[in-house]
């Protein structure tokens, strides 16, 4: 079998630097394995080497997490090894967003990586999508029970075999949504839940809906005379030819466009790139969707104070939440931080 | 009443001199179904083309793929009210050419016409490359709008199947199956021990081409109502829709739904299946409360135990979906959800544009929005133009080899929210 390589992480602590007196060590490595990496050692499959231990007090990964990202991402690049392992790092909340963090730097240089952590550590929900993370005690006592598991992931990692679901692995779930076929038609499966249902046997959701989040409204403006107000649309206006290439459904992209010494959106001017409805009333008027000339209308009238001399545009087909709320916060803190009070918000 | 459902296997589809079944091959006399389709004012060219499953051929863009039926105590075909005369579908004898279909492809109408692989990894995430396909390569006349593009496309296709289906008029089927309609109350009394299930159907009715009709009704005006279950089989619903796609239900996902098939088959052994809801999904709010408030009272009058909800698209009736389950749930009727997930190229994206922690019971028909790519075939039917603007295409998404990068959004079918599929999404 061919040889692979293996990189741990570990804090002041573990890496036996000292103790919380040691928590502003800088990065650095040694090419020995060092407190849990000699216990990882024994466990990995017989082609996994431990190559170096990187060790960073957690302190100073935290306060000075660029230059320390710097430092790990070029260690990393140099050593390429096969699988990085961090920690565990169990409840130690620090420890885990540097152990998080150094997953994040790994997948970047697409590489795989394993940690261990107590489900409530911070590093689970900030980095769970990076990096495969065993699910440990809230201390290190439970360190009998990670390593093992932690070793038997990392060494499929670094040979490249499938890696199974959560509860067969032992890992905390990434919240990734990975496509695969079942045994029996969705029909079929739908049917079986719904008599396990009825009969209060037990079943389990193959989707298990989330949470949602609940935005409370900002409070009405009293004097809308006095407020710009801004045009945002999911309906995918975009100046003729949309020049940033926004794309018909699951748009990566947002725009800003100048409406400024414009009285009404022409269709010489303005399309929609939307491609999730019939574009034919939208591309004919297409203040239908972002409605410039009633808003200057209301502008003329001294109704509302001005017109924001741009509106932003993104298409809101099969558009993810995630980068919804991305380009929402980008927009907001701009709008923001050029003092329009209110935004009408068009969808189609 | 009754319902005989005779299958006659289609083991290949050529062209030939007559229209007709021999010895399991469906002879297609060309020139005579290119006459019959163009004497549509609104078509200006029809082409028929052959695509068999394992060729090397890509189809796109796809609008409906229809399964050629016939009914031999009819004269005219099916799809009653659409473009045959009005009859009650689902009762009666109805025969299917099994294994064949109609595909419907040409100039794009909307954005979201999907692709169909004969080979390939692109065909193992549709179910029509396994079928032997006749397929429409139609242009509109000059100066038509999208919306009778949209029409002249829909009835081209059924025409065509409706042809189709004559030629097995007076054969044997290979095999029949009977289904026995009762009364509502004659369910309850014969199965009092089984748990009773009904289906709630709901239908694309976003509208600007995102229709489905009941009967030739657009369902965006009607109000929930009840089905026989076998009303499908005759072509009651049909697909008007360029919705995305994965998850459009094409006429064909209609005539077979799986939903029905399946509790059919189950019907008096674990179950006892007494009959469909048909809802809309409407865009505007008051749409959204009528049906659905309407439609948690059509199952509450059912006296049922439990129903299973299938969505049609995603997004906007993610919402119909939800206010669906939640009030039907409340009236103490467990419900189970099919949907597909949107949770982004990298799985990580909420699934759902809704939730409710009442929608305990999901079944999911995959990520959508997951890429694939589908090597380049050898021939190409309709065109590969639209590859970059059909709904889960992308600027840049022609690769130098030929190959195409998709979400699986652009596949027809692959995401299909009757559960027609094995494709489903779990969490890592």
């Amino acid at each position: 079998m061919e040889q692979k390589r293996v990189v741990v992480y570990l804090n002041q602590f573990f890496g036996q630097i000292g103790g919380e007196d040691k928590a502003d060590t800088p990065p650095q490595s040694t090419d020995k394995p060092v407190g849990p990496a000699v216990g990882l050692s024994a466990l990995l499959p017989k082609n996994c080497t431990i190559v170096r231990t990187i060790i960073c007090g957690d302190g100073y990964f935290n306060e000075n997490l660029e230059e320390a990202s710097a430092a790990v991402r070029q260690m990393l690049k140099e050593l390429s090894p096969d699988v990085v392992v961090a920690g565990p790092a169990f409840n130690a909340g620090r420890y885990g967003m540097a152990c998080g963090m150094v997953g994040k730097i790994a997948f970047e240089l697409g590489i795989p990586a394993v940690s261990g952590m107590y489900p409530e550590n911070p590093g689970v929900e900030t980095y769970r999508p990076y990096l495969y993370i065993i699910e440990t005690g809230n201390s290190a006592a439970s360190m009998r029970t990670a390593l093992p598991a932690m070793a038997k992931l990392a060494g499929k990692l670094a040979n490249g075999e499938p890696i199974g679901a959560p509860a067969e692995e032992g890992y905390l779930s990434r919240g990734i949504r990975r496509n695969l076929f079942a045994e029996k038609r969705g029909s079929d499966r739908a049917i079986d839940m719904l008599l396990q249902k009825i009969k209060r046997e037990d079943f389990t959701t193959e989707y298990p809906v989330p949470h949602f989040d609940r935005v409370e409204p900002a409070a009405a403006i009293t004097d809308l005379s006095q407020a710009t107000i801004a045009l945002v649309t999911s309906g995918g206006i975009v100046p003729k030819g949309n020049p940033d290439r926004i794309e018909a459904s699951s748009a990566s992209r947002y725009g800003r466009y100048s409406i400024d010494g414009i009285d009404s959106l022409t269709p010489e001017a303005f399309q929609t790139a939307h491609g999730g409805y019939d574009p034919v009333y939208a591309n004919e008027n297409p203040n239908r969707v972002v409605p410039v000339d009633a808003l200057r209308e209301l502008e003329r009238e001294g109704r509302i104070g001005k017109l924001f001399p741009y509106f932003y545009a993104t298409v809101g087909n099969g558009t993810s939440v995630a980068n919804a709320r991305a380009y929402a916060q980008e927009i907001a803190a701009e709008l923001v931080n050029e003092g329009v009070q209110a935004v009408i918000l068009t969808s189609t | 009443m009754q319902f005989t459902l005779g299958s006659i296997f289609i083991k290949d589809v050529q062209f030939g001199p007559r229209t007709e079944v021999a010895g399991g091959t469906l002879f297609v006399n060309k020139g005579e179904l290119e006459e019959l389709l163009m004497q549509d004012e609104h078509l200006q060219s029809v082409t028929l083309e052959i695509a068999h499953p394992g060729d090397s051929i890509r189809i796109m863009p796809v609008k409906d793929v229809i399964e050629p039926r016939v009914k031999p105590e009819l004269d005219s075909g099916i799809f009653p009210g659409m473009v045959s005369k009005m009859f009650t579908a689902g009762v009666g004898r109805t025969h299917v050419l099994k294994g064949s279909a109609v595909v419907t492809t040409g100039r794009i109408v909307g954005y979201q016409e999907g692709i169909i692989d004969m080979q390939g990894p692109g065909a193992e995430l549709t179910p029509f490359s396994q079928l032997h396909n006749l397929v429409i390569v139609a242009e509109p006349a000059a100066a038509i709008t999208p919306h009778q593009h949209e029409a002249a496309l829909r009835k081209m296709g059924l025409r065509a199947a409706n042809y189709l289906g004559q030629a097995a008029r007076s054969l044997e089927p290979d095999e029949t199956v009977t289904y026995e309609l009762l009364p509502l109350h004659e369910y309850h009394r014969r199965y009092p021990d089984l748990p009773k299930i009904a289906y709630v159907y709901m239908l694309q009715s976003q509208g600007l081409l995102h229709d489905t009709y009941y009967y030739g009704v657009d369902v965006k005006n009607m109000v929930p109502t009840f089905m026989h279950p076998t009303e499908v089989m005759d072509g009651a619903i049909v697909s008007g829709n360029c919705v995305s796609a994965c998850d459009k239900n094409t006429t064909y996902h209609h005539l077979n739904n799986p939903v029905i098939h399946d509790l059919l088959k189950r019907h008096g052994k674990d179950l006892c299946f007494v009959g469909c809801v048909i809802t809309n999904e409407n865009v505007t709010l008051l749409d959204k409360q009528r049906s659905s408030d309407l439609t948690a009272k059509l199952v509450e009058y059912l006296g049922v135990d439990g129903v299973i909800i299938s969505e049609e698209g995603f997004g906007n009736p993610d919402t119909d979906l939800i206010m669906n389950c939640t009030k039907i749930e409340r009236k103490g009727i467990k419900t189970v959800l099919i949907t597909d997930e949107y949770a982004g190229r990298d799985g990580t994206s909420q699934s759902l544009a809704d939730a409710s922690p009442l929608a305990d019971a999901i079944v999911s028909a995959g990520n959508a929005n997951a890429l694939i790519t589908l090597p380049p075939m050898e021939r190409v039917i309709g065109s590969l133009e639209p590859a970059e603007v059909i709904a889960g295409g992308f600027k840049g998404n022609r690769n130098a080899d030929g190959s195409l990068t998709v979400e699986l959004q652009a596949i027809i079918g692959a995401t299909n929210e009757l559960g027609f599929n094995r494709l489903t999404a779990r969490e890592y």
